[in-house]
């Protein structure tokens, strides 16, 4: 037999949450459309809903005509797009193993003055970027590590782990101890509790925290712009190069690219859905 | 366990293990936040450009008076303030709506769901570019409507503080709405389905099984998201530079737009030094009491 999550409705509720999705949806189906729009088309008034879709948009990202010749450069985007995805992608992996081992820590294993510590973990986070970027940046330089990959993957890496060691708490502590005390009187090492009983029971909250972690850091601006070079930059500077000022922005390559930068960030939203909304079968109440 | 020596056995020792689970975070934090963080607190304290090259002259609290006299910082918390707690409430609001919506089954949810979390995807950049465009008096989405709609003529929101205000808090809104979502979304499933047997068999009504099952299972995730959401929104640069680049006046300015000024645009260094360590002084009171107040309930319910 099914059973059920919280209600199960049928096509009633589809209804109701497609028209509210589509208002959501909207200013971002006008980005996507603008992409195929010709150049002529993009700002036309009113709107063009239908037209003839183009992909010279596409096209421009990675080839650009240079200044007085009808030559095609390669735009080097390509590359951007990787580190986009190598950065992010380490980053988040880190910042997540090492954020749920010390949200266990602080969740289980508390010490004196558990609370401050956390607080202080969290206040790494309220201070404005511009600010600790000045003396990152001298100390990157001093290191060596400015414009290395391992540098922002580094950077990214703390930048995420106060949401994840905070997210990842609060699902910990929602847990029934008395499963994990169950198992260690059957002789469960503490290795197959975290493991075996635990993590399995916080999949919804890995999903929700990977997810979000990544989607900060595939937007992050400030600190790529400074911190990266010509090889190791990130797509949201190099986005912000291409575009050039704000005066004349160019809506149709800015759509494109839009499309191009959310696209990988989609698909895994897609995959970790499952984790994400399934929930836990087997978690019991705590008080 | 089997019990090795020296310094394995050092390391393996429950005792340790609390501290050990930590240790790896706190060293990343240490070095990539905390020791830059005492660097420019120590920069506050000295009256700093950085486009000159005169070297940093020690002035104890100078930046501080300075700052908290003559720049207008206290009109642009004050802006701050309204912002938080515009777009926060919208999105606490609007995301619990959402969750609820999308917390039963029904066909093509998880589709629909995609549509939903979209605008959360999208940079910060992009959305202040294209809100610009559909603020637009002329090719405006919004002005454009209002025209065919409404009034007949066209329609300019960014031009009176009220307006920018209000225009800045829906595009915040609007991509932090889907977060919120999320996060309470987590808090639904994770609810055990058999308290929702037992109470289908008790025959609670649907608020009561909403007021002593679900909302308590989602209550410290809307906590956490009320308190990241804040931190985050106290933040607010990109958006409100590009949008309304601080206007109409001074409207819109934040403190991160205020900072961004004093720092890379009047190259008063210490001074947006000391104004960072102000604004993290009023969110650390703040957070503080938020904290207090929720663990104040907390031991109150137990």
């Amino acid at each position: 037999m099914k059973k059920k999550a919280i209600g199960q409705s049928g096509w009633l509720w589809t209804a109701l949450a497609s028209v509210v999705a589509f208002i959501y949806f909207f200013p971002v189906l006008f980005i996507i459309l603008t992409a195929f729009r010709s150049r002529s088309d993009t700002l036309a008034t009113p709107p063009k809903w239908i037209f003839s879709p183009t992909f010279e948009n596409f096209y421009h990202i990675f080839f650009r005509s240079m200044a007085n010749s009808t030559e095609y450069v390669a735009t080097g985007f390509h590359v951007y797009f990787f580190n986009s995805i190598y950065i992010s992608g380490m980053s988040v992996l880190l910042a997540l193993l090492i954020g749920t081992l010390a949200a266990y820590g602080f969740s289980r294993h508390p010490l004196r003055g558990n609370d401050t510590y956390l607080f202080i973990i969290l206040t790494t986070r309220m201070l404005p970027p511009i600010i600790v970027i000045v003396p990152i940046f001298l100390i990157f330089r001093i290191t060596g590590l400015a414009g290395t990959y391992t540098g922002i993957i580094l950077m990214y890496t703390a930048f995420n782990l106060p949401f994840s060691i905070w997210m990842m708490k609060s699902f910990f502590d929602e847990l029934n101890t008395e499963i994990e005390d169950a198992s260690r009187m059957d002789g469960a090492s503490e290795r197959s509790v975290f493991f075996g009983v635990c993590i399995p029971q916080v999949k919804a909250g890995l999903a929700a925290t990977s997810v979000f972690a990544l989607i900060l850091t595939w937007n992050e601006f400030l600190f790529s712009l400074l911190l990266t070079n010509k090889l190791t930059r990130t797509m949201p500077p190099a986005m912000a190069r291409t575009i050039g000022g704000e005066i004349n922005v160019d809506y149709g390559l800015l759509a494109a690219m839009i499309c191009l930068f959310i696209i990988p960030i989609f698909l895994i939203t897609y995959l970790l859905q499952n984790q994400l909304l399934r929930g836990v079968t087997f978690g019991t109440i705590k008080k | 366990m089997k019990r090795s020596s020296g310094f394995l056995a050092w390391f393996m020792d429950p005792k340790r293990r609390g501290p050990m689970l930590i240790a790896p975070a706190i060293i990343v934090l240490l070095l990539v936040n905390i020791i830059p963080l005492m660097w420019s607190f120590g920069l506050s304290f000295f009256k700093y450009r950085a486009n000159t090259l005169k070297l940093p002259n020690f002035s104890w609290f100078y930046s501080y008076e300075k700052v908290l006299t003559k720049d207008n910082i206290w009109e642009s918390l004050q802006t701050t303030a309204i912002i938080v707690a515009g777009s926060v409430g919208m999105q606490m609001i609007l995301g619990f709506l959402l969750a609820l919506l999308f917390a039963s089954q029904f066909p093509l949810r998880k589709i629909l769901l995609m549509f939903v979390l979209a605008p959360m995807m999208l940079s910060n950049v992009a959305v202040a570019i294209y809100f610009k465009l559909f603020y637009e008096p002329e090719f405006g989405l919004l002005s454009q409507f209002v025209q065919s709609f409404i009034t007949g003529e066209m329609y300019v929101l960014l031009s009176t503080p009220a307006g920018a205000l209000i225009g800045v808090i829906f595009a915040d809104a609007w991509q932090w709405t889907p977060f919120v979502m999320l996060l309470v979304l987590a808090g639904l499933v994770s609810v055990p389905k058999h308290l929702y047997e037992a109470a289908e068999i008790d025959r609670m009504s649907w608020w009561r099984k909403f007021t002593t099952i679900t909302f308590p299972y989602v209550r410290s995730l809307l906590l956490l998201a009320v308190l990241f959401r804040t931190i985050e929104t106290v933040k607010i640069f990109d958006l409100v530079f590009i949008l309304t680049n601080g206007g109409p006046g001074t409207a819109t300015e934040t403190i991160g737009v205020l900072v961004y000024r004093t720092a890379f645009q009047f190259f008063r260094t210490s001074n947006s030094a000391a104004m960072g360590y102000i604004l993290l002084f009023a969110v650390i009171v703040l957070t503080s009491l938020y904290l207090y107040v929720i663990k104040q309930r907390e031991s109150e319910e137990i």
